[in-house]
């Protein structure tokens, strides 16, 4: 079964003694002096009674007696156990194993205790030698787990060496025995409670504590999991991955794949990006145009998310792979819709069904805002326009949608084809296919946006003329220089004139005001849709289906905490916990990993649009000028 | 070691407390919330037919009284998964932390776990809850800038909301346990805080300001002047 070392363990710590009792086969006994081992950390101070933790792999529970392989936390005075490791050994060899595996994941990972696990009673030699080890591997406190096979009887002990003297004085701990799943606390990532709105969010990891402390350990020990049973190793280990480590055919394909694929679309990206930013889409009139499309706006958006997911760079932390996860599902969604869209249109031919229902719809749209404008003219509502101001502005507006009409019948011989390129745009994404739409409508109603703008400049300026002549009234001026409005003495002409203007302006206000506002509701109703557009446009855009994906598929990745269940208690027997992984709520989720957008929202505030409406300011909700949040 | 007590909540319904005394170091309290009763389900479902009905006789279109039908299972469904708790559980566990868990009628539980670590003590608040004013329980949180600071103020049982009695019992038991994790403790303010015949005055992020003047060196069992101990400033703070 092992060493037993019987001598060494009453001479005590580093005792050179060798064995004189015939160990059980394939035993080299140690000669050498044993320096202590790693981790025996005698700083913490321990009162008495004190309770220490010790977690425990489930996969473990049911492993042959061996030698507990750990790491032992002083902080929180709990030991997390990794493996075991089973007899034969060689303890030359589990240290070395242990050196190695220190190195390279820097978790100071020892030999922690020993292992039990047998039929019947503890027999008088076992013990002996299994508190002989103790002296081999030394380790403060040495953990003595022991299972009874078929039952759920455990018992633990925990002992401290108080000297080479005295072992007898060794003083006994109360062990808490927390059991885990190695593999879902190895694949999990904790993400910390949300810091509180009147804090500063810079110090969170500081309340890391303990059971953060935990995940690090399993999550950096991999290069301990890396040998299993199948491995002709000298040491033979017991973990989640003792029976056999498990990949995915597919995933190593795609792994060996991606690495010639992603540095083709990287090369093929940024041709692309380098055309795209060529002199001649930087002139005026284009680059203008560019900027007013929210077309253009997405497709650049798209085009950085895909160098992004395609840049040969390795992501440096979890939450930027979770980022390319996630723009990559977004993407791969967009085009399937797309060109789901696309077969949709075509199978139906709907194309053909809106290029020829555009031009009569278009009409219809012209003659319902002659009507509109007809009953401006009239009695609106029963209010009394003034005649003269009122044929004008009704006689310039009807000319203008006269004018738009003429031009849409030019248009209308190529309007089957464009409608069927946009159609293809589809297969770029749906979010492309509606920003086209979005844009379509733009176009579409731009004689709409035009009257606004006239509507709105000609009632602004009567607002601050009425302003300015009201100041006037009461004899008061505004001073530029000093940004504030100063008394003034006027002359008796200047008076005259000021008070006729000013009520000439007061009386035509009526009509301009309700030229503004039928104009202004028209306005406000196409930027409503397009802001419905633009919100689908973004939620697709946003939306972090990965991770969402993954929350529902396997939720013990995304972990908001831990969650500790009491198993079956026996008095006189360690306390027994099981500890599961609490994974985070969908609106966590969501909130952590939403992808940036392009920051279409609207700046201003329900105030501040009112009071432009109210003075005649021109609004512009769907501004996208590049502002990104992240 | 079980044992089960019964008390009643603010608003006089009954609330069973059970208490499993597992080890010197943990403990858990489990308390049940008054079951959803047949009178109140047949009262909702009856007075939302009776509206469809109504709606039905007006419009004369047959999907009104389909659709009373699914909204009533809808809405009892989600009733019983998102709204009704059943029990709510307290886990306290000495040197690992406190755990609160909320089981809804239709099974789902929320767990929160709160490391001891992280503890500062564990506290009965007054508030003023609508026109009543209720004792509750809560846990004060550490601030991780100031060492005798409150960061967050967590309240329990939220959903059962027990009377003081009821509250006694339990924060009897947590301090306790805090008592006994503190002594034990190996972080150096550790030793100080037992001692703590000191006042302490501490501020939540919510505004809340209490004064609490115990001797904890003292062990008193006697309710009575267990209470007469402590001063409790009113704290005036909603619990929802």
């Amino acid at each position: 079964m092992g060493l037993v070392f019987r001598g060494a363990a009453e001479a005590g710590l580093g005792a050179a003694s060798a064995a004189d009792r015939p160990g059980p086969p394939d035993a080299v006994p140690n000669p050498t002096p044993t320096p202590p081992a790693e981790g025996a950390d005698p700083g913490s101070s321990r009162g008495p009674g004190m309770v220490l933790k010790a977690f425990f792999p489930t996969c473990c529970a049911s492993a042959d007696s061996g030698l507990l392989v750990g790491r032992w936390v002083p902080e929180q005075s709990s030991a997390v156990v990794l493996a075991v490791v089973h007899f034969p050994f060689i303890p030359v060899q589990v240290k070395e194993l242990l050196a190695q595996v220190q190195q390279a994941s820097q978790v100071g990972v020892t030999v922690l205790g020993t292992w039990c696990h047998r039929r019947q009673e503890l027999e008088e030699s076992l013990g002996h030698f299994l508190e002989g080890l103790g002296a081999i591997f030394s380790h403060k406190p040495w953990f003595q787990l022991c299972r009874e096979r078929g039952s759920k009887s455990w018992s633990c002990k925990a002992t401290h060496w108080r000297g080479p003297a005295s072992p007898a004085a060794s003083g006994e701990d109360q062990v808490m025995l927390i059991f885990y799943d190695q593999r879902k606390v190895l694949l999990s990532q904790l993400h910390p409670p949300m810091a509180l709105p009147d804090r500063q969010a810079g110090d969170t990891t500081a309340s890391a504590g303990g059971l953060a402390a935990v995940f690090d350990t399993v999550a950096r020990s991999e290069a301990l999991f890396q040998s299993d049973r199948f491995n002709e190793g000298p040491v033979r280990l017991s973990h989640w991955q003792s029976e056999g480590m498990e990949a995915s055919i597919l995933v190593e394909l795609a792994k060996w794949a991606a690495g010639p694929v992603c540095l083709f679309l990287a090369c093929l990206l940024s041709l692309i990006s380098a055309a795209s930013s060529c002199r001649v889409f930087k002139l005026w009139p284009l680059s203008f145009i560019w900027s007013k499309l929210s077309t253009c706006e997405q497709l650049r958006h798209r085009l950085e998310q895909l160098t992004l997911i395609f840049s040969t760079r390795k992501a440096k932390n979890p939450a930027q792979l979770m980022r390319k996860a996630n723009m990559l599902v977004s993407v791969l969604l967009d085009v399937a819709l797309g060109l789901t869209l696309l077969s949709w249109l075509h199978r139906k031919d709907l194309i053909g069904q809106l290029a020829d229902a555009l031009i009569p719809v278009a009409d219809h749209v012209a003659e319902e805002l002659q009507h509109l404008l007809q009953w401006l003219m009239g009695a609106p509502a029963g209010l009394k326009m003034n005649r003269a101001l009122d044929q004008v502005l009704g006689r310039f507006f009807l000319y203008h949608i006269h004018l738009w009409i003429s031009y849409i019948h030019l248009m209308s011989p190529f309007i089957e084809r464009i409608l069927w390129h946009v159609g293809l745009s589809a297969c770029l994404g749906l979010t492309v296919a509606l920003s086209i739409l979005s844009d379509i409508i733009a176009l579409l109603t731009f004689h709409i946006y035009c009257f606004y703008v006239y509507g709105a400049r000609l009632y602004c300026l009567k607002i601050h003329g009425l302003s300015s002549l009201w100041r006037l009234f009461r004899g008061k001026k505004w001073n530029v220089l000093r940004q504030r409005v100063d008394s003034c003495s006027y002359d008796l002409d200047q008076l005259f004139i000021g008070t006729l203007l000013f009520t000439i302006l007061v009386f035509l206000l009526p009509t301009t005001a309700l030229y503004y506002l039928v104009f202004t509701l028209l306005r406000l109703l196409v930027v409503a849709v397009q802001g419905l557009i633009h919100l689908l446009v973004d939620l697709i855009n946003s939306l972090p289906l990965y991770s969402l994906g993954l929350r529902l598929c396997r939720p013990y990745r995304l972990a908001a905490g831990v969650k500790f269940r009491v198993l079956e208690h026996e008095t006189g027997r360690p306390l027994r916990l099981l500890m599961q992984i609490n994974p985070l709520p969908y609106s966590r989720v969501v909130h952590t990993y939403r992808l940036p957008t392009c920051g279409c929202h609207p700046k201003h505030s329900w105030g501040s649009l009112c009071r432009k409406l109210f003075f005649g300011e021109l609004i512009y909700p769907w501004r996208q000028r590049g502002n990104k949040q992240d | 070691m079980e044992d089960e007590q019964s008390f009643s909540d603010i608003c006089g319904g009954r609330l069973a407390l059970q208490r499993r005394f597992y080890s010197p170091s943990c403990l858990e309290f489990c308390l049940s919330c008054p079951r959803i009763t047949l009178r109140s389900l047949t009262a909702v479902t009856c007075s939302v037919w009776l509206a469809a009905y109504g709606l039905f006789t007006l419009c004369e279109n047959s999907m009104i009284l389909s659709a009373a039908i699914f909204i009533t299972l809808l809405g009892l469904l989600g009733y019983l998964h998102f709204v009704k708790i059943d029990h709510e559980t307290l886990l306290i566990i000495d040197s690992l932390g406190i755990q609160m868990t909320s089981s809804y009628a239709s099974g789902k539980e929320s767990t929160t776990f709160i490391e001891m670590g992280q503890v500062n003590d564990v506290v009965i608040n007054e508030a003023i809850y609508m026109q009543k004013v209720i004792y509750y329980l809560c846990i004060l949180l550490k601030d991780p800038m100031e060492p005798h600071g409150i960061s967050q103020v967590v309240p329990l049982f939220q959903s059962a909301k027990p009377r003081l009695d009821c509250l006694i019992e339990v924060y009897r038991s947590c301090q306790d346990i805090l008592a006994h994790q503190k002594a034990t403790s190996t972080s150096p303010e550790g030793g100080d805080k037992i001692i703590s015949a000191s006042n302490r005055r501490s501020h939540s992020g919510m505004g809340a300001y209490w004064h609490r003047q115990e001797d904890k060196s003292e062990q008193d069992h006697d309710p009575a002047s267990r209470i007469g101990h402590c001063d409790y400033v009113q704290s005036f703070m909603h619990t929802r």
